[in-house]
Order: C-alpha cells, then structure tokens, then sequence
C-alpha cells in the first residue's frame, strides 16, 4: 500500500514538474511583449527597453527559469498587468468561488447519476432503461453555454417558468446580488470567513436569509455544470451495475435469502464501484473546463471567468497561476482517486507493486 | 459490398439509437451538401436586422441582418468541415504516436505514453484554450488546437491495438491454418484494430464540434468568417440577447442534434464492434 502511494506521488510530482516548465514557457510562448503589456500607454523604446531590465527579461532562460522557480515555490505568482493587484489575492476570490461551484454540481451529478445508473442497471432491457440510457447520451451532447442559456430562459427572473408558476424566478447571476448584501466585504472583514458563501452565511454568520440567497444563486449553475458529469456517472455506472449484478456472488446472496436493497447496495454496488469512482474523479478535470462556460453565462466570479479574462488581456501571471492551480488540483484529486482505489479493492495495491 | 450491406442493415435494425444517430448525421451532412440549392437567398445577403420569422425568413434575420435559416444551413458546411479537420488531425497524430509507441516499446514506448498520461490528465478544454492564446486567436488556430488536444485520446487506443493485435490468438490461428498474409490482415487484423478507432473518429467529430463551439462562444473563435460555423452563430446571438434569442436557440439546436447523432451512432457501433458486447 505504502509502496504503492509513494508511486503515485513520484508521478505526480513529475506532473506538476512538467506543468511549472510549461507555465515558465507560456511567459514566452504568449504573443506580444510582456514589458508593453505592463507599460501600457505609457510605451516608449526606453521605458519598454528599462522594463524589461527590470523584469529580468533580458537575463538567460535558465537564470529566469530558476527564478521562476523560486518565486513559485515561495507563493509569489506576480501581479496582473490589468487589474495591477496580486495574483494570490485574485486567486483567494477566485478559487473558493469555483471550488463551491464546481463540489456542488459534482455532489448533485454523483447524487443523481449514481441512482439513475443503479435504477437503470436494475431493469435492463425495459423502457426505464432505454429512457435512461438515451437522457445521459443527451446529456453528454448538450452544449453546455447553450443549456445555460435555455435554463435561464425556462427559470431565470422573468423566465418562463417564472410566468407560467406565478413565482419570482431564480437570479441571472452572479454569486450573490450586490443590492441586497455585500458578502465581498463580508469576507474581506472577518478573518473566520472563507470565502465558501454557503459556509459562510451558514456556519460563520448563522444567517440562514443570506443563506438560502447565496443557495439560490448557486442553484442554476450548478444544475447546469451537473449536466455532463451526470450523464457520464450515470453510463459508468449503468454498465459497471449491470455487470456486476450478473455475477455468481450476487445470485448467492440473493439465494442465501438477503433483503434486496442489501443485495444490490453492500454487494453489487460496492464491487460496481471502482470504475463509478474513477469517473468521479475524471468527471473534476472536466467540470474545471466546464466552469469556464458556465461560469461565463452567470458571470460567476471564479476561475473560469478569471482564466477566460487573462487570455482576452493575455495577462501573463494570472493565467499561469490559473494554469497551476488547476495542476495542483488535479494531481490532488488523482491521488485521492487512486488511492481510493486501493482501498475499494485491496489487490490494486499488492498487483501495482508487483508490476 | 453486399456483405457490408448486409452487416449494416442488421446493425441498424437491431441497434435503435443508433438507427436515430445514422438518421440524424445523415440529415446534417444532407443538409449541408444540398440544402444551399433549396435556398432562396446567399449566405451574405444582408436585411433588416431581428426580421420577424414569417414567409420570407422561416427563421427571421440574425443580430447582423443575414436570414438565420441561410446562415444555418451554410453553417452546417463549416460546422461540419471544421470538426472533421479537427478529428482528423487528432487521429493522424495520434495513431502515428500510439504506432510508434506500441511497435518501438522499452523508452521510447514509456516516454511517450507518460506525455500522453501528462496530457490526458490536464482538462482538454483549458488545454485548448491556452493553445488558442498562444496561437492566436483564429479559426485556423482553433481547429490546430481541438485537433491536438484529442490526440492523446487515439494515441492510447491505438496503442493498445497494436499490442493486442499484434499478439492476438486468432492471428496465429489464422497463419497457422494456411491462410496467406494478405488475407490474415484483411480478415483478421485490420477490422480488429481498426473498430475502435472508428468508434473513437464518431465519437470525436461530437466532442470536436462542442469544443470548437465552447471556444467561440468565450471569444477565441477568431475572426468572423464570411460563413460562420454554428457556436459562433450562437454566440453572435448570445452578445445581442433577448432580441436575438431564436438565434441562440436554433444554433444551439443544431449543434445539439448534431452531437447527439454522432454520439448515438458512436455508442452502437461501439456495442456493435466490441465483441464482448455485441449481442446475439
């Protein structure tokens, strides 16, 4: 187990070794001058040639290489040429902004997904399962800009939805609405706060209004985010169930006489459930993508509109700070999913180490 | 060919979805081949802008003041021909990594299959988005960048053929039984390692048209060209909402069906190509 954790760790650590280069080279990669980006209007042949002295610009690639180096590994990501703030504080807004978005459309899509593959597996070949079937393969063709419009639409204010029900319609976006509350100053104020709203409101203000206001804003992205990983843990989990529910040990249960919830929950779902994980866990590297279209349809504050905006500005800092710690979450989550894997099925852990 | 005749009519007859796939994809392509004939106005044939939808445009006129319905169905051509490049080159590319890696092995073979596992384990998306700004925002670009973001994707499957195949009982029982070389890789080899990869191609004009849309609607689409493929339609709309909702609607539409098509009839030719699903 040890053995084959520490593995995974060298691997990981060459991951993110691959990354650090790459982000190093993107400095170099990105079109234009990064010396006229910071100068901006002020551009003259001097004032461009003494930045990029002071930049380091002008030193070898490996001498900047290593101090890139350096920087990184000591927390300093620079600052953006557009917003002129540090690239940490940025992220601090950013990152909790994401990370609630994105665990809870990955909690709904699990939710969701897992039971629609358990119910389908459960009832091959009827029109449960086809229904079932064809509703996640939709769900994996949807553009997803496109269902975030059409949700907005149906149950946005002044939606469709909205008129047919007689009720005031879920918010057009945003994390919170700046009339109502100044959650931003909130956080910045109190040195307990996150920056995870729904924490926030709930656990450190205990204001359920604010609350169920945040809850209301996170309600349609999420859904709409959700989408995709859904459909994907629904099809894993459809085929992973249906096979596993054939096999000998599950006809023994049942014939021992076993309730059937026990049967289908502690014997065939738990043996299901390598190959349900591993899509959860790929299911993240593809909600961080994911968050960057529907984080710019609800103009959610987060990393994606954040790695959207560099690009347009082809702000150097932030987008290879974005890119980083998009990295580091990833490297994360694929260990907690290979790990989890060891401890789902014992002999992944004595098979890798004989490998 | 009446073997392959033969094959799909019982492929399509015991395979619903995709049966409703074929169908949809071939309504596509069908519509992007002729439907520019039925046409009765030119893709740059300029109107009042947000024209109602009526007898002289079925679907109104677009936030620039083209009919929508002409702009969809020549939209189609470049949907279509964007996301085929785009598979392609994936599939070039990869293939010729998955060959080298699976026939040469040892380093060579670990090397490469590490930048694959590199690659793979980033999200693709972010990936091409980063391309596309180091590139350039163009369409040129785009289709470079969707096209090598799902290489690695055929570089595995690939792979993993040819050391299948390569090894693969049946292939020695073939040779063993007298049957000649052109024969054993016709008959043996070839519609064993090639089936994935066609399940792969399918699947990946549906991801390739998403992610080429996906790109244009944050604005690294590139320059509008003179016929636009659909996610920049949309997204043309999407920056002239509410008065341009039926556009982002039909755009959207159209790419969804689409997708799906490709997707239903990916998914059964899959069921239909592996032999550890295929029923009967």
């Amino acid at each position: 187990m040890l053995a084959y954790i520490v593995r995974r760790l060298g691997l990981s650590a060459l991951l993110l070794a691959v990354v650090v280069a790459a982000t190093f080279m993107l400095h170099h990669a990105l079109p234009g001058d990064p010396a006229a980006a910071v100068l901006g209007k002020q551009y003259t042949q001097e004032a461009a040639h003494e930045m990029r002295e002071r930049l380091g610009l002008n030193d070898p690639i490996p001498t900047q290489f290593v101090r890139y180096v350096g920087r990184v590994a000591s927390g300093d990501l620079g600052r953006s040429h557009v917003s002129n703030e540090l690239v940490t504080e940025e992220l601090k807004r950013a990152l909790p902004a994401t990370i609630e978005l994105a665990l809870t459309a990955l909690l709904i899509a699990t939710l969701v997904g897992v039971t629609l593959g358990v119910l389908t597996a459960l009832r091959p070949r009827t029109w449960w399962d086809v229904a079932g079937l064809t509703a996640a393969l939709a769900g994996v063709s949807l553009p997803i800009f496109w269902l975030g419009f059409l949700a907005l639409q149906a149950f946005g204010e002044s939606g469709v939805m909205a008129d047919v029900l007689g009720v005031r319609g879920l918010p057009l976006g945003g994390r919170f609405s700046p009339a109502a509350y100044s959650l931003g100053q909130f956080v910045n104020e109190t040195p307990a706060a996150t920056g995870f709203f729904l924490w926030d409101t709930l656990f450190v203000a205990g204001d359920t209004q604010v609350f169920l206001h945040v809850l209301k804003h996170l309600f349609l992205p999420a859904i709409v985010l959700a989408s995709v990983p859904m459909a994907v843990i629904a099809r894993i989990t459809r085929a992973s169930m249906g096979d596993a529910l054939l096999q000998d040990y599950v006809r023994t249960a049942r014939a021992k006489g076993l309730r059937a919830r026990t049967v289908v929950l502690k014997h065939a779902l738990r043996n299901a459930s390598i190959p349900i994980v591993t899509s959860i866990g790929t299911q993240l590297g593809y909600l961080i993508g994911g968050a960057v279209l529907t984080e710019t349809i609800f103009q959610w504050p987060g990393m994606g509109t954040y790695v959207v905006d560099s690009i347009r500005a082809l702000d150097v800092k932030p987008l290879q700070a974005c890119v980083l710690v998009v990295a580091v979450g990833f490297v994360i989550v694929n260990l907690l999913v290979d790990i989890s894997y060891a401890w789902l099925d014992p002999r992944v852990s004595t098979a890798g180490g004989a490998e | 060919m009446s073997r392959f005749t033969d094959w799909l009519w019982r492929f399509l007859r015991y395979h619903r979805p995709a049966l409703v796939g074929t169908v949809l994809v071939m309504a596509v392509v069908l519509t992007a081949v002729v439907g520019p004939v039925v046409l009765s106005y030119e893709p740059d044939d300029v109107f009042s802008r947000f024209a109602e939808t009526g007898s002289k445009h079925l679907l109104g006129t677009d936030s620039q003041g083209y009919d929508l319905l002409t702009r969809m169905v020549y939209g189609a051509r470049t949907t279509l021909a964007i996301a085929l490049v785009s598979m392609s080159m994936s599939l070039c590319l990869g293939s010729l990594i998955g060959a080298v890696s699976g026939f040469a092995g040892g380093k060579t073979d670990l090397l490469l299959m590490r930048g694959v596992d590199i690659a793979m384990s980033f999200p693709g998306f972010l990936l091409a988005m980063v391309a596309v700004a180091i590139l350039g925002p163009k369409l040129e670009n785009v289709i470079v960048a969707v096209g090598l973001v799902g290489a690695p994707m055929f570089a595995r499957q690939v792979r993993a053929e040819v050391l299948r195949v390569g090894s693969a009982e049946y292939v020695t029982a073939a040779r063993s039984q007298g049957f000649g070389p052109s024969r054993t890789l016709f008959l043996h080899v070839m519609p064993n390692s090639l089936s994935p990869i066609i399940v792969l191609g399918t699947l990946g004009m549906g991801s390739a048209i998403l992610d080429v849309a996906g790109l244009a609607f944050l604005g690294l689409g590139g320059d509008p060209y003179r016929i636009p493929e659909w996610g920049l339609i949309l997204t043309q709309g999407w920056d002239q909402r509410p008065d341009a909702n039926l556009q982002v609607a039909v755009a959207g539409l159209a790419i969804f069906v689409t997708v799906l098509g490709f997707n239903l009839l990916g998914d059964g030719l899959k069921d239909e190509l592996d032999p550890r699903t295929r029923r009967r």
